[in-house]
């Protein structure tokens, strides 16, 4: 009993649960269908909407117009040659019928030689045609192929140009999506709308205008279908659009509870979930089969209903121009019938098309939009102009410009003043004086941080999650531009400096390692791109991964696919280490292993880290102790201000946060 | 995999009747419209040649008729397409999922999460596309081929072979033009994978490209990809539009041939002018449709991609099966590894876990540790049953785990897993996961043993507080206390913590200990940590090195004899401290 009463308030409670399932999912719903896995579920949230596409249009006309005008002109031209090609075809039938068929008919002795003629004439006219159609297709070709590859290129070459703000506020998944959907929609809107559009109007304007010219009356009558057409389509998509919304809605909430609950699928099987999970879903996927049943179907009765539209039009033309024919109103003959009931049947088409088309451009925009988004975005700005360069010192002591490798730098500074240049020596001082920063001017992240690390001092950095310490970092190689305060690098204002070298004296190791598809070799030397293959090895054992790089199966040849993923944590980041290793560069800025490395491992990993930081001025984020205790100077980070400092020793005496993070207890006041 | 159209099929179920109906109905329009171009010939010679008005009329009114019954197929074809083919995509949704909610966990890492979501989702909209377009022009198309055909040599055979000949060289053409398109869109794709992925590196590694000041070498190799993707669309499309100008070709032709003969053919006696109209009105109908039938077969390759994946889905053997007469009483939460071999494929070469005996009692705390790939989790995974040994036997409650209803087994053993998730919903409806009948305060309770809490107190809406798909708005350490929460909710007999608390401070690590020694001792807890100061207080400690048991014992014990415990044992004395994790508040 207990037992049944159970189960059955436990199904009214997987009701309740699958009401609130569908409830939470609807609203992720408007998620791209094709947003596909691994997408991790952002919703792009509803379409924008587009202002004046029909200025997004010209914008997008000129993009492709400022590079092939002339071939784009040459495909008006002519798909107007094909249209009229195809006009003067279909009107030949009148001429065969009226003006050689039924007189011949009477002749005793017919001469085909005039009709082999016309026939040869409109021959002419067809491979014309065919030659015009041919001839825009290739273009077409080229000026659309050709507009994505200088439309990727220019998105890259800008994104490349960004700064990385631009990255953190647009999620990758969104950015992905310009370089394949939207450029995927630029393309149709490019090589198909554009020209179906006006081949279609050119159809529709010059079959009418035969029309006409055949007779009046019966093209009143087609008109009077097309609207009847047009009328039962604008209806029937209104339904079908409806239904198509609520279609995307189910979808989406089925596509978001499939993604959550495959991530979760162990979770389930751990829990024993499966029963209500599988109920929650076939209530979700019955609601999604139901709104996508309606929906397609009022889009599948379109075509048949148009179809049939077109038919009657067809039967009624051929009546009515029957009974015309028949007592020769108006000069309508037995030809005028037969070339008009072809008209007929070829009118329908291009008008529906036109209005499918002009709805095609409209939903295009929104990817336009997208696309102009990140083209406009501001690049990152680079006002300075210090320099670094190799250096050498001459036999008189001075230093002096080189354009080899010596393993010393200077900062070459060009005064305008005096018109005079100066070398500093590249020495590695590093002072942050008073900053402040926030990512949004109204919300500072950083405050009054001051700090000093003289020529190869190792500064460290810990503190909770979101203390600031990676933010801190980033404001050295200017990956940030601070709100106020100073950054000093050998005295010079790090402002003043090309960020290209600012960045280069700074060598950075990133907790998250990034690596390129490609060889480990090719991913070592993108430190440094000209290294010799011995250069690479050489990296490789300082930063101690030489010995696991020999065990891969290719060794330095093994080729890395998807960020490395055929490696581990720890030996990803002794491939970073050996990457920045090559670079040599004067300062460092390390962001130190992860947990889930073991302990082993770790060991390996600091003993390279330790290798590199040999002689150079290192800020460390820290997270194990090792690094820490021999470190020069350990700022202890909170809330974005730095509320400790000084060395282990020091910082322990002084019992306060960095001893009570450092023995994990907590201080009770 | 010849079986899978059938497996596909065998799917569609209750809308067998729809899917049969709609074929009928769509060569019913068919049948329809191709009547009309005749009836027109009727007009013409009958009555406007003749002169006969009424035969005008009548003529006229059947092909009204004839058009309504067509509108009527085309509407009954749509409707049931529309069914055919939704109902087809819900019942394959429906039975790939209830197949994966079997799955064991050597069957979803078969598998892997993408992979599924794929084959549920865009694999299956694929089908259904592809099962409706086969099901209305797949039919549409052929018939109109045929019944064209066949009307055109009604009217007259001899003229008709124009349009054999036709079919045939323009059949022929395009099957060329498809075999070496698709080739070449084969490769472009890849290509463009490529392309795509390499902005996608991009876009990730940008702090990367930036610190190396890589950005005009990364331009630079983007536009030689650019460029050699440009190359292969520009050649692939360069095959693909010469169907156009072909098909126009095929089309003009045959209307000229026919002008030609069907004038000699009127002036000779042999062919009316109204039949010459029908013949022509055939000829766009013909080679329309011969285009149609060429793209059902590309549009039907693409999607057979897609059913032989969603085939394998519906094919795979669950290797985890409920024994025939379970168990559902667990005594107690003693467990014994007797020879233990595993291995996630029968295939490798060395095992995952090698010959691993060792016993524990209940209520025992049991550290383990080992460095990565040490087969820590492998090790873990076997007692809840996730997975199957290859030789040898796990015991709970001094059975074997084979013995036991699954069900019954894992709501006895609670394991947190490594990679785990919390699911969008409330705090409170996450917990309830564990036990669905739960009260407020038992949730609350949880949370107290788990050190939870004390933020969740903190949260504005408090345990109503909604978590975001994948638990993105908690921080790791809080998201692996509500996880511990949640699997303590189920009052397990046994515990398993595979490395649960990495991202929990230590401070807070030793609390939780230290609660769960207090108030749940009966419960046995196995607890895989990095940090020693997880596991030192341990009743004993497994020392896993390469799927093989290297020590077992308590701290003390395992101090003074075993070298790999010793060694991370000083690497981590003093603080253990993962810094940026100890603020996690």
């Amino acid at each position: 009993m207990a037992a049944e009463k159970r189960k059955s308030s436990a199904s009214a409670d997987l009701k309740e649960q699958a009401r609130k399932a569908k409830a939470h999912y609807k609203p992720a719903s408007v998620q791209a269908a094709g947003g596909g896995p691994g997408g991790r579920g952002r919703a792009r949230g509803p379409k924008p909407k587009i202002d004046h596409p029909w200025k997004l249009l010209g914008r997008v006309l000129k993009y492709v117009m400022a590079r092939y005008k002339f071939q784009f002109l040459f495909v008006l031209a002519a798909i107007a040659v094909s249209v009229f090609a195809n006009l003067q075809g279909t009107l030949f039938m009148r001429t065969l019928i009226d003006s050689y068929i039924v007189p011949m008919i009477s002749q005793a002795n017919p001469d085909f030689g005039p009709l082999a003629r016309a026939i040869g004439r409109v021959a002419l006219f067809y491979a014309i045609g065919i030659a015009a159609s041919f001839a825009q297709s290739l273009t077409m070709v080229y000026v659309t192929q050709g507009s994505m590859r200088d439309l990727r290129k220019d998105l890259f070459d800008h994104m490349e140009s960004l700064p990385i703000s631009y990255f953190d506020q647009h999620s990758h998944g969104d950015i992905m999506s310009v370089y394949t959907n939207d450029v995927d929609t630029m393309r149709q809107l490019v090589s198909q709308t554009i020209t179906q559009i006006f081949q279609a109007v050119i159809t529709v304007v010059s079959t009418l205008a035969a029309m006409i010219i055949l007779s009046l009356p019966l093209t009143l009558l087609t008109l009077a279908m097309v609207a009847l057409t047009m009328f039962t389509t604008t209806k029937c998509a209104g339904i079908s659009q409806k239904h198509f919304i609520q279609q995307q809605n189910s979808l989406g909430a089925v596509n978001g509870f499939i993604e959550e609950m495959m991530n979760g699928q162990k979770v389930v099987k751990v829990f024993c979930h499966e029963e209500e999970n599988q109920q929650i879903f076939d209530e979700l996927n019955q609601e999604l089969y139901e709104s996508a049943d309606k929906a397609i179907s009022y889009s599948n009765i379109l075509g048949p209903l148009n179809g049939q539209i077109g038919n009657l039009s067809y039967v009624l033309c051929a009546i009515a121009g029957g009974a015309l024919a028949l007592r020769g109103i108006g000069g309508f003959t037995l030809g005028s019938l037969a070339s008009f009931l072809t008209l007929n049947k070829s009118f329908g088409m291009p008008v529906s098309q036109i209005s499918n088309q002009l709805t095609a451009i409209v939903m295009a925009m929104a990817g336009a939009q997208r696309i102009f988004n990140l083209l406009d975005a501001e690049p990152e700005q680079d006002e300075g102009y210090v320099m670094l360069v190799n250096a050498e010192r001459s036999a008189d002591g001075q230093l002096r410009e080189t354009d080899h490798h010596t393993g010393s730098w200077a900062w070459k500074h060009y005064h305008q003043a005096t018109d005079t240049t100066d070398y500093k020596p590249l020495e590695g001082a590093i002072v942050m004086d008073d900053v402040d920063f926030g990512y949004v001017p109204d919300r500072m992240v950083l405050h009054n941080i001051t700090l000093y690390a003289k020529p190869g001092q190792k500064i460290a950095f810990v503190g909770s999650t979101g203390a600031g310490k990676t933010t801190i970092t980033n404001l050295i190689n200017r990956f940030y531009d601070i709100q106020d305060g100073k950054i000093r690098y050998d005295g010079i204002n790090v402002n003043k400096i090309r960020k290209g070298d600012l960045r280069r004296s700074l060598g950075m190791v990133l907790q998250d390692t990034h690596l390129f598809t490609g060889t480990v070799m090719e991913n070592i030397r993108y430190g440094k791109l000209d290294a010799t293959d011995e250069e690479v090895i050489a990296a490789a054992k300082l930063a101690n991964a030489d010995l696991f790089i020999r065990q891969l199966p290719d060794g330095y040849q093994t080729v890395l696919t998807g960020d490395g993923g055929n490696l581990s944590q720890g030996q990803r980041q002794l491939l970073s280490i050996a990457r920045a290793a090559i670079a040599d560069p004067p300062a460092l800025i390390l962001d130190e292993a992860t947990s889930s490395i073991d302990t082993r491992t770790e060991r390996i990993v600091s003993e390279g880290m330790d290798r590199l930081m040999a002689g150079r001025t290192t800020f460390v984020i820290a997270h194990r102790l090792s690094t820490v205790r021999n470190a020069d100077c350990i700022m202890v980070l909170e809330q974005g201000r730095i509320i400790e400092r000084g060395t282990h020793e020091q910082l322990i005496e002084a019992k306060g946060r960095y001893y009570q993070l450092y023995t994990g207890n907590a201080i009770t006041a | 995999m010849k079986g899978k159209y059938k497996l596909i099929l065998s799917q569609v179920k209750e809308f067998k009747l729809q899917a049969i109906m709609t074929p009928v109905f769509m060569i019913g329009e068919v049948a329809m419209e191709m009547v009309i171009p005749l009836l027109m010939a009727s007009i013409i010679d009958d009555g406007v040649n003749k002169g006969d008005m009424n035969h005008i009329i009548m003529t006229g009114l059947w092909m009204v008729v004839c058009a309504l019954i067509g509108l009527a197929c085309g509407l009954g074809g749509g409707f049931f397409g529309a069914r055919a083919s939704t109902g087809l995509a819900r019942n394959l949704r429906h039975a790939q999922f209830e197949h994966i909610q079997e799955f064991s966990f050597a069957n979803i890492d078969h598998f892997g999460v993408s992979g599924l979501v794929t084959r549920l989702t865009t694999d299956v909209t694929n089908i259904q596309n592809a099962f409706q377009m086969v099901l209305r022009i797949g039919f549409r198309a052929p018939t109109t081929l045929i019944v064209a055909m066949a009307m055109a040599f009604f009217i007259n055979a001899k003229l008709a072979s124009i349009y054999l000949v036709a079919v045939l060289a323009l059949g022929i053409f395009l099957f060329m033009v498809m075999k070496k398109a698709s080739r070449y869109f084969r490769e472009v794709f890849t290509r463009y994978d490529a392309l795509n992925e390499s902005v996608q590196e991009n876009v990730s590694a940008i702090r990367v490209v930036k610190s190396f000041v890589r950005e005009e070498y990364e331009k630079s190799r983007f536009e030689k990809a650019v460029l050699q993707v440009y190359e292969l669309f520009v050649r692939a499309e360069r095959t693909v539009i010469t169907n156009g100008p072909v098909m126009m070709g095929a089309v003009y032709a045959c209307i000229l041939l026919l002008s030609w003969f069907g004038a000699k053919m009127i002036v000779a006696g042999g062919l009316t002018t109204g039949e010459l109209m029908s013949l022509l009105a055939y000829c766009m109908n013909i080679l329309v449709s011969l285009m149609m039938v060429s793209m059902i077969f590309v549009m039907l390759t693409m999607s057979e991609a897609s059913m032989e994946r969603i085939a394998l889905v519906l094919d795979e053997q669950i290797t985890l099966k409920n024994p025939e007469n379970p168990d559902y009483d667990i005594p107690d939460g003693a467990v014994k590894f007797d020879h233990v071999t595993f291995s996630y494929s029968e295939k490798a070469e060395k095992p995952v876990l090698d010959d691993v005996s060792f016993e524990v009692k209940a209520g025992e705390t049991i550290g383990i540790i080992g460095g990565t790939g040490s087969s820590k989790s492998s090790l873990v995974n076997l007692i809840p049953r996730l997975y199957d040994v290859l030789d040898g036997a796990v015991y709970v409650g001094g059975k074997d785990v084979r013995s036991y209803d699954i069900e019954a087994l894992r709501s006895a053993v609670a394991v947190v897993l490594q990679k785990n998730v919390l699911f969008s919903g409330t705090i409170l409806e996450n917990l309830r996961w564990g036990n669905p009948e739960a009260t407020d305060e038992e949730c609350m309770e949880a949370c107290r043993l788990a050190c939870a809490d004390e933020f969740i107190e903190r949260l504005p809406d408090r345990y109503e507080t909604y978590i975001e798909q994948g638990g993105t708005n908690v921080s790791g350490g809080q998201r692996q206390r509500l996880c511990i929460a949640r699997a303590l909710m189920k009052h397990p007999k046994i515990l398993i913590l595979d490395d649960s608390t990495s991202a929990v401070d230590t401070a807070t690590d030793a609390k939780i200990q230290s609660t769960f020694r207090e108030y749940i001792p009966d419960t046995t807890r196995f607890i895989i940590a990095q940090r020693i100061s997880s596991v030192q207080n341990a009743d004993r400690i497994l020392v896993m090195e390469d799927g093989r048991i290297n020590g077992f014992g308590t701290h003390e014990e395992l101090l003074a004899s075993n070298e790999i415990y010793r060694d991370v044992y000083e690497s981590q004395i003093e603080g253990s401290g993962d810094f940026d994790k100890g603020g996690d508040q």
